[in-house]
């Protein structure tokens, strides 16, 4: 590799981390998301591990929904900065927050 | 419908919190699986019945919500009993909740329309009113095998979900 390859490489590799979007889990355990506060940047996902056997939402009022069936996963990419509540439209006593920041 | 359903459980209430009569009047675990069991089934047949008859979306998607989640509940307390090699058993409770249920369907069956909603939804925010309040004060503490005790606190859970969702719909349809 010539120097200028492995340059090239070297940004490749540390250049576009920083600014790469995460993965951010949700586990839903018996009624309760967990963490139920979470911290994300515009362009990060949100996935909600259902581990209930019951079906679940993340509802924004006025806003998005995901659904999530009982045993399975749904992903939300977060497309804007805001900080919302989200609750369970089958089970309103299940509430998450979700602070979403610019990258 | 409701004051005799109410003076049914009442009734199991004041006596589990009688002195004298407490250890008696305690259910049992098997009893415990009964009445739970008995409770699910009737919010899942009283589903069906709204299932059928109501022609507003919200009504029909809570019932819906609500049969698959008894029905959930329901299969996991099977698969429990199963476990434990418990063989549940019927009881007063469960013979009063489930006559004071068939009244109540009766009762739901005569109505049509904004009528049968408007009855549908507040009994069921009444019904799991009632079975939240019975879980807190009577089956949970009652429950000595702590996997019994475990899915009774989940289902507790779920049944607020319920009552908050009902109130939700109730509100919708003033």
């Amino acid at each position: 590799m010539s120097k200028r390859q492995l340059w090239i490489a070297l940004v490749l590799v540390f250049g576009t981390s920083p600014v790469q979007a995460e993965t951010i889990q949700v586990t839903i355990d018996k009624l309760v998301f967990s963490p139920a506060t979470v911290e994300a940047k515009v362009g990060d996902t949100i996935k909600w591990v259902n581990k209930d056997v019951f079906a679940h939402t993340a509802t924004v009022k006025g806003g998005w929904e995901v659904m999530i069936p009982p045993k399975a996963t749904a992903s939300l990419t977060l497309q804007k900065a805001e900080a919302v509540d989200y609750f369970c439209r089958f089970h309103p006593n299940m509430k998450g927050h979700l602070a979403v920041t610019a990258p | 419908m409701f004051t005799r359903h109410i003076a049914a459980l009442a009734t199991v209430l004041l006596m589990g919190t009688a002195p004298l009569a407490q250890a008696a009047d305690k259910p049992t675990d098997p009893q415990i699986a009964h009445i739970a069991y008995t409770a699910g089934t009737i919010d899942i047949e009283a589903a069906k019945l709204a299932i059928k008859t109501s022609k507003t979306k919200e009504v029909v998607d809570f019932a819906k919500d609500m049969e698959r989640d008894h029905e959930a509940v329901n299969k996991q307390a099977l698969d429990l009993v199963k476990k434990l090699k418990v063989t549940p058993e019927d009881n007063a409770t469960s013979q009063a909740l489930s006559a004071a249920a068939k009244e109540e369907r009766a009762k739901l069956a005569k109505l049509e329309g904004a009528a049968f909603d408007k009855a549908y939804v507040e009994n069921e925010v009444a019904y799991h009113k009632q079975v939240n309040g019975a879980l807190e004060t009577l089956l949970i503490p009652s429950a000595s095998n702590a996997e019994l005790k475990s899915l009774l606190e989940t289902g507790l859970k779920i049944f607020q979900g319920h009552e908050q969702h009902a109130e939700h719909v109730a509100g919708m349809l003033k």
